[in-house]
């Protein structure tokens, strides 16, 4: 999970690094309010979980309350990489001397951690590691022995950290180190990690990942969650704990399995190219597939009204096909007494562990609009078809 | 032959005495597997009956290999658990530790693989994977047994439900054996280890390689197969549809700016000499033509 800027902040807060936290506004009015408070020049910030907030016209500084109020109506309501703003962090303006870049990482590469840090701060770290990658430090840490001071040290000393503020430094990483451990972060990054005129340092910004796998060690990480910007259908599959991405296609998609899942979606597309249509999400019923969780996935997807034919494409692995067919003929008896009733045709594959009694229990329930192909290309061609068939409808 | 996992294995299972563990114990066993018994400090000394074989319980990993002669264990624990559960594996220098547990934090994953390699002498699959299988000889982990026989083909894949859909298209050649990595960031297997063992196996004729969209493993793979590899390889890559920025599942399928992409994948193992299938059914088209020419 992604955190916004202010949340970043708040938990590096916690952890006694060095930060000011400003004020979070969800209106004008609310950001008028902050610099009030706050006296003088702010910077108000679009609180979006993606970056180059900056270039999208999210951040901006403002003389005053009602400059304020002025540039948080400007922001709040925009759109940075697809994502709503609703809501801004007015913070006060600082005196900086210099900027540095700094983040703890985990590196799918070495399996393990890596630190990257620069004396090239408050720029993109990926142009600067393009142009001038004798500036970016890349320290990898053994995630047995972790980063103890020496460590610490090191880094400042390899990232090239000015004398006058390396203690400082050594003191931030360790903080920083903390972070990344005790909250079971993925990415913990500051940029523009900022010397002050008075000589402290000071995190301006903040980016982290939390590890979802961790939220057992983690309840108040729960706080983090972003329903707002959810998706109202991903909402309800996460309520019914049931994985589903949507997109923006005509073709409904039910699978077991993220890597088969994710491939049907490819040879659907390739299907529907030749008709005009695309997958319309990523659903995965996962291993269990019991008939409630197939009925969950079949009506979290009937509710997209752009969905106009449905693909459930199951391998029996351990999940036996007959299993998976029942929980169809279920899961559309199910949707009948919610006053659901499906509709829309339904192209189902069923292949591996007891496919032949899988396909048999299809056959004999005989469901309207049930369409039984046995192979998966076969099956994403027909699914394509009958969507493009239903858009024409309209 | 196969590699890492032979009739000669002796496995133990991690959390044996728990429901997953036990269901799937009871299906590695009917596959032929040769299991020695399980590992629970709290029930050590008692037996367990499944299906008329009566398996030991362990108090601990090393005593389980003192007294049974394993060589391989399976690991069922819930994610709270698996660091404790591996570590211990790996202190106790069991040969290999397949870790199938879904949802483990990556910094347990990334502490008990480094100890691993620190030690030397443990080799870990997944976590987060269905394990690995060599048909008519062993199974361990979740792998459906029933899905294919031997034959001449390896396989390694970052995906479960895509490893049996092959399996399952080309069960007419079989399989030496199947390696299932698992999809999370940082993982005790490659791509590479396995490709590397493939090579080295004298029964094993080709090798294919699953793959989805994240990181570099791939890119890394190919490379390697172009140094490499001698054998012949096909591959898959899921996720060519997949829009940026969203995960799709598993932690490892994120797709962020250009590199990761499935195309990006699919260019370096080209490059490479490897042939892409777009979709499974035709990699394994591809995989049947290299073997018929052979």
């Amino acid at each position: 999970m992604d955190l916004m800027e202010y949340q970043a902040k708040q938990l590096f807060a916690k952890h006694d690094v060095p930060v000011t936290l400003g004020i979070v506004a969800t209106t004008p009015d609310e950001a008028r309010a902050a610099a009030e408070e706050l006296g003088g020049r702010v910077v108000v910030k679009a609180q979006v979980k993606a970056g180059g907030r900056g270039k999208a016209g999210g951040v901006k500084l403002a003389d005053g309350p009602s400059e304020a109020a002025e540039r948080a109506a400007d922001i709040l309501g925009m759109e940075i990489k697809g994502l709503t703003v609703h809501r801004v962090l007015v913070d006060p303006t600082a005196d900086i001397a210099d900027e540095f870049y700094f983040s703890f990482v985990v590196d799918r590469a070495r399996r393990g951690y890596l630190c990257i840090a620069s004396v090239e701060g408050g720029v993109e770290i990926e142009e600067v590691a393009r142009t001038n990658p004798d500036a970016v430090a890349q320290v990898p840490i053994d995630p047995v022995t972790g980063v103890d001071e020496a460590v610490a040290r090191e880094i400042v000393a390899r990232t090239g950290f000015p004398d006058d503020i390396a203690d400082r430094a050594v003191d931030m990483v360790l903080k920083l180190w903390k972070v990344f451990i005790e909250e079971d972060a993925s990415l913990v990054e500051i940029n523009p990690l900022a010397k002050l005129g008075n000589g402290t340092l000071e995190a301006l910004d903040g980016k982290v990942t939390l590890d979802d796998n961790a939220g057992f060690r983690h309840p108040e990480h729960d706080e983090y969650d972003d329903v707002e910007a959810a998706e109202p259908l991903e909402r309800l599959a996460r309520e019914k704990d049931i994985n589903y991405v949507k997109l923006d296609g005509q073709v409904g998609i039910i699978g077991n399995g993220a890597g088969l899942v994710m491939s049907t979606l490819d040879v659907v597309a390739y299907a529907g190219e030749e008709h005009g249509v695309k997958p319309a999400n990523f659903l995965d019923i996962g291993g269990g597939a019991s008939a409630e969780v197939m009925a969950n996935g079949l009506e979290i997807v009937l509710g997209d009204p752009g969905v106009y034919s449905v693909f459930v494409n199951v391998f029996g692995g351990i999940t036996s096909c007959d299993a998976v067919a029942d929980g169809i003929v279920t899961a559309f008896r199910l949707l009948e007494e919610r006053g659901e009733p499906v509709t829309k045709p339904l192209v189902v594959r069923l292949d591996g562990n007891n496919a032949d009694e899988g396909r048999r229990i299809l056959d004999e329930a005989g469901l309207g609009g049930v369409e039984r192909v046995d192979t998966m290309d076969g099956a994403a061609a027909r699914a394509a078809e009958l969507a493009a068939a239903g858009v024409q409808k309209g | 032959m196969a590699i890492f996992l032979s009739g000669e294995s002796q496995i133990i299972v991690q959390g044996m005495t728990g429901s997953e563990g036990l269901k799937h114990t009871r299906r590695m066993l009917a596959a032929g597997s040769t299991i020695v018994g399980g590992v629970n400090a709290r029930k050590a000394g008692e037996t367990v009956d499944i299906d008329g074989t009566g398996l030991p319980v362990f108090g601990t990993v090393a005593e389980a290999m003192e007294e049974s002669g394993a060589d391989v264990s399976v690991a069922f624990v819930p994610p709270k658990f698996t660091k404790d559960a591996v570590l211990e594996a790996v202190d106790a220098a069991m040969p290999l530790v397949v870790v199938i547990t879904e949802g483990v934090p990556v910094h347990d994953t990334a502490v008990f693989r480094a100890h691993a390699e620190q030690q030397g002498t443990t080799r870990i699959i997944g976590p987060n994977c269905p394990g690995i299988a060599s048909p008519g000889q062993s199974n361990a982990g979740i792998i459906p047994a029933d899905i294919t026989g031997p034959g001449r083909i390896g396989l390694v894949s970052k995906s479960g439900t895509l490893t049996y859909q092959l399996m399952y298209e080309l069960r007419d050649i079989g399989f030496t054996t199947s390696v299932g990595i698992g999809g999370d960031p940082i993982i005790g297997t490659t791509h590479i280890d396995c490709l590397q063992a493939f090579e080295d196996d004298p029964d094993t004729d080709a090798v294919i390689m699953v793959g989805e969209i994240g990181g570099d493993a791939e890119e890394r793979a190919a490379e390697f197969v172009a140094d490499t590899v001698t054998k012949p390889v096909v591959a898959y890559v899921a996720g060519f549809t997949a829009p940026e920025g969203k995960t799709m599942g598993h932690a490892g399928a994120i797709v962020s700016g250009s590199s990761g992409t499935a195309e990006a994948k699919k260019q370096a193992l080209e490059e490479a000499g490897v042939r892409v299938g777009k979709t499974p059914s035709e990699t394994a088209r591809l995989m049947r033509e290299i073997v018929r020419s052979r």
